[in-house]
């Protein structure tokens, strides 16, 4: 009684959901627009403040990744079970040095008095208070998505372990695997947005 | 994930032509879990329409309460920030718990995937996530009235910097928008993917019936601009509890830059409104016409220009907002521009009943009331749209009236022709016609004494929104209030008439209209997999020779 899988339906229907996904992100991409548009020297200052090696570090870390995730998948295909769970667990490693080294970026701001809010980016003024908004929101929204991506990618390894994710049956990884690209995705534009902005 | 129809186990189902209500899916869930658990794309849109009838008769009555307010000078029923809150709550409710998904929540679940031969949508599943979605936002909206310092009272739109500053609970009320949006952006994707990936395979892109044409081109729009809005909403939430200044000028943010991304959704939100009520009137036009639908491809293309123009007039709420005069040109221009296609489809419905065949029944009654109020609504519209006329009578009542045309004498009158239309099938019984007629007569009665005079204060200058006016406006708000109550009473009355035909029981056959697309080809109501044979799909959906070749034959038996 059982249909098989439409997988192109499947895709259709994840593909469209990381669309949206990608919108989301956009209406903050449009504020970015508009402020740096506003205040281009203010922005280059901010970009300053940012730590550009961890920046650096993260995005090595985040492309290693979602190699290592694509490549999960192709060892699921060719049937090699521990090979793709090592992947995937690599893979979420990446996802939480991510995190930490966010963490610790985000401390070293707010020890500097860089918060939303706070004295300092009202003294500074209008453009790098919203520099900084903006650098809080995008990457904060940002953080959420890793976070999202780790538990799908979780999941993912549950079932891998469990063989409910098999040669035949991979759509759950495979679409897990699409939103951790995304997430990459997104990353590879927020980075150069903040960080190497003039 | 799904089934098919060919290979049914008959061991399963013991009686195929058991209605849906007989036969749950997945098999041999009990009672209650039999709807709270189910997978059926039919149960789920009657799971909707309670839920619907709940949120539509509170908003009216809300709306009742605001225009009796407004029926004198001064306080009459409700102290000034009641007030406020009343109209933010009609505002939300109706628009995120209506109008947004009234049509294709109910009717779009129902009947896309049987007028395309389907068993099920693509995602049975996350269907029934968007509809504990759905009752997860109105269950929010209605937590975020008792909790903290009350309703939001910044109106549906919350504009920055009020909605950041206000004391009343909006951060619960924009969650409850925000849970809403994740709902209609989760059955858009689930549409889209069933229309690409479940038609029957007879059935190419210009063999699809037009509602569901119409629900196609609303889901991308779904899909393309909730996003938006949600992160809008997203913001003003962090705005509130950080205060981070991204809409401060005093720390170099734009106000004016929060309503540009408010209306980039909100504006295609409209569209979102009104193409499903569209689609529902160019079914229902040809059926009762007997005659093949005119211009089905105008429709289609029509459907999908509206979906695309639609998305890119979203400043023209903002021409008084101080946006250069070039952007107030560009899309005023734009503006015009969308109302070819909608002025094509009010064409092809009237040219589809020129020298037909007329059958009266309530829902062509209610089609027609239709295409009058929606082109009125229309109409004026341009008037709004016209950059110079705007400024006039920008946030006054002329606005509010010409929105309740479209939206209300729009895609209302829509929800009900559908509610007619489709009873029969989805209940398998018929209601008393003439009841029926006298509701749909006094709530049109209603509607024009209600809203016509608010075009009159509207150009005399009575803004929206406020609690009080001055003595030359309380002759037309004196009148509006009687013609609301008239308005309330129809609707009540078609309802109560619905209602009833559970009690007379009137068997309605699978096809009582005599229609062509393949929900009259089922029979009422549908079986669980919808189909028992391999649907016949016809060279062209509005071919009625058919249907008359039946009639002339019934007519010779007689």
């Amino acid at each position: 009684m059982e249909k098989a899988i439409d997988k192109t339906g499947v895709r259709i229907g994840m593909w469209i959901f990381l669309y949206s996904e990608i919108i989301l992100f956009g209406g903050l991409f449009v504020l970015y627009a508009v402020y740096f548009h506003n205040f281009p020297e203010d922005f280059a200052t901010g970009g300053k403040e940012l730590n550009r090696i961890i920046g650096t570090i993260n995005t090595l870390v985040l492309l290693i990744s979602s190699f290592t995730v694509a490549a999960s998948i192709t060892a699921v295909q060719r049937q090699k079970t521990g090979q793709a769970i090592a992947l995937i667990l690599f893979s979420l490693g990446c996802g939480l040095l991510f995190l930490v080294n966010k963490y610790f970026e985000w401390g070293a701001k707010f020890a500097h008095g860089l918060y939303p809010n706070s004295d300092r980016l009202y003294e500074e003024g209008p453009g790098f208070n919203i520099f900084f908004g903006l650098y809080y929101t995008i990457t904060g929204l940002h953080g959420l998505h890793v976070i999202i991506g780790m538990i799908l990618l979780s999941i993912s390894l549950v079932l891998v372990i469990r063989g409910r994710v098999t040669a035949q049956r991979f759509a759950m990884l495979e679409n897990s695997g699409l939103y951790w690209h995304l997430v990459d995705l997104i990353w590879i534009y927020v980075f150069p947005l903040f960080y190497l902005v003039l | 994930m799904s089934t098919v129809t060919e290979h049914r186990d008959s061991q399963h189902f013991p009686a195929e032509h058991a209605s849906f209500f007989a036969t749950t899916s997945p098999p041999g869930q009990k009672g209650i879990w039999a709807w709270l658990l189910t997978h059926d794309h039919k149960r789920l849109a009657l799971m909707y329409l309670w839920a619907v009838f709940f949120w539509l008769t509170l908003a009216l009555l809300l709306g009742l309460a605001l225009r009796v307010e407004l029926m004198a000078i001064g306080e009459t029923i409700m102290p000034a920030d009641v007030y406020n809150a009343v109209f933010t709550l009609h505002g939300v409710i109706m628009i995120f718990l209506f109008v947004i998904p009234a049509i294709p929540a109910i009717f779009g679940n129902f009947m896309l995937p049987i007028q395309i031969g389907a068993d099920d949508v693509f995602f049975p599943r996350l269907n029934l996530l968007s509809w504990y979605l759905y009752m997860l936002g109105g269950a929010v909206a209605i937590v975020s009235l008792f909790t903290g310092d009350g309703f939001a009272d910044t109106g549906w739109t919350f504009y920055v910097p009020f909605s950041v500053t206000t004391e009343t609970n909006v951060s619960l009320t924009v969650s409850a928008a925000f849970i809403l949006g994740m709902s209609s952006l989760l059955t858009g994707l689930n549409f889209v993917t069933t229309v690409h990936r479940m038609r029957v395979k007879d059935m190419g892109w210009l063999q699809i019936p037009l509602f569901t044409w119409s629900l196609y081109a609303t889901a991308w729009v779904q899909i393309l601009a909730t996003p938006v809005v949600s992160i809008t909403l997203v913001l003003v939430v962090l705005e509130r509890f950080l205060n981070i200044g991204l809409f401060d000028p005093d720390r170099g943010g734009d106000p004016l830059l929060y309503q540009h991304l408010f209306w980039m959704y909100s504006h295609p939100a409209v569209y979102i409104m009104i193409l499903p009520g569209m689609g529902v009137i160019s079914e229902i036009i040809p059926v009762f016409s007997r005659k093949a639908i005119f211009g089905y491809k105008g429709i289609v293309v029509s459907s999908l220009a509206i979906a695309i123009a639609g998305s890119l007039v979203w400043a023209h709420h903002m021409y008084t907002s101080g946006m250069s005069d070039v952007s107030v040109f560009v899309f005023s221009l734009l503006t015009f521009l969308v109302a070819i296609p909608s002025a094509i489809k009010v064409f092809s419905w009237v040219s589809t009943m020129y020298k037909g065949s007329i059958l009266m029944t309530p829902p062509l009654l209610l089609a027609l009331v239709f295409i009058y109020l929606f082109t009125v609504g229309g109409l004026t519209g341009l008037v709004i749209g016209a950059a110079g006329t705007n400024i006039h009578v920008h946030d006054t009542h002329f606005i509010v009236a010409h929105f309740h045309f479209t939206m209300f004498g729009g895609t209302g009158f829509a929800f009900f022709a559908a509610l007619h239309f489709w009873w029969p099938k989805m209940f398998g019984l018929m209601y008393n016609f003439k009841r029926a007629y006298l509701g749909a007569i006094l709530a049109t009665v209603g509607f024009i004494f209600h809203y016509v005079p608010m075009f009159i204060l509207g150009m005399q200058g009575m803004p929206r929104r406020y609690f009080d006016y001055l003595p030359q406006f309380e002759t037309g708000n004196f009148l509006a209030g009687f013609g609301g109550i008239l308005l309330v009473a129809g609707i009540l009355l078609m309802f109560v008439n619905l209602w009833l035909s559970f009690v007379s029981r009137e068997r309605a056959e699978g096809d009582p209209w005599g229609g062509t697309t393949l929900e009259w080809a089922v029979p009422s109501p549908p079986p669980v997999h919808n189909f028992i044979d391999v649907p016949r799909i016809l060279d062209y959906p509005y071919d009625f020779s058919e249907v008359l070749r039946r009639a002339a034959e019934r007519e010779k038996g007689n």
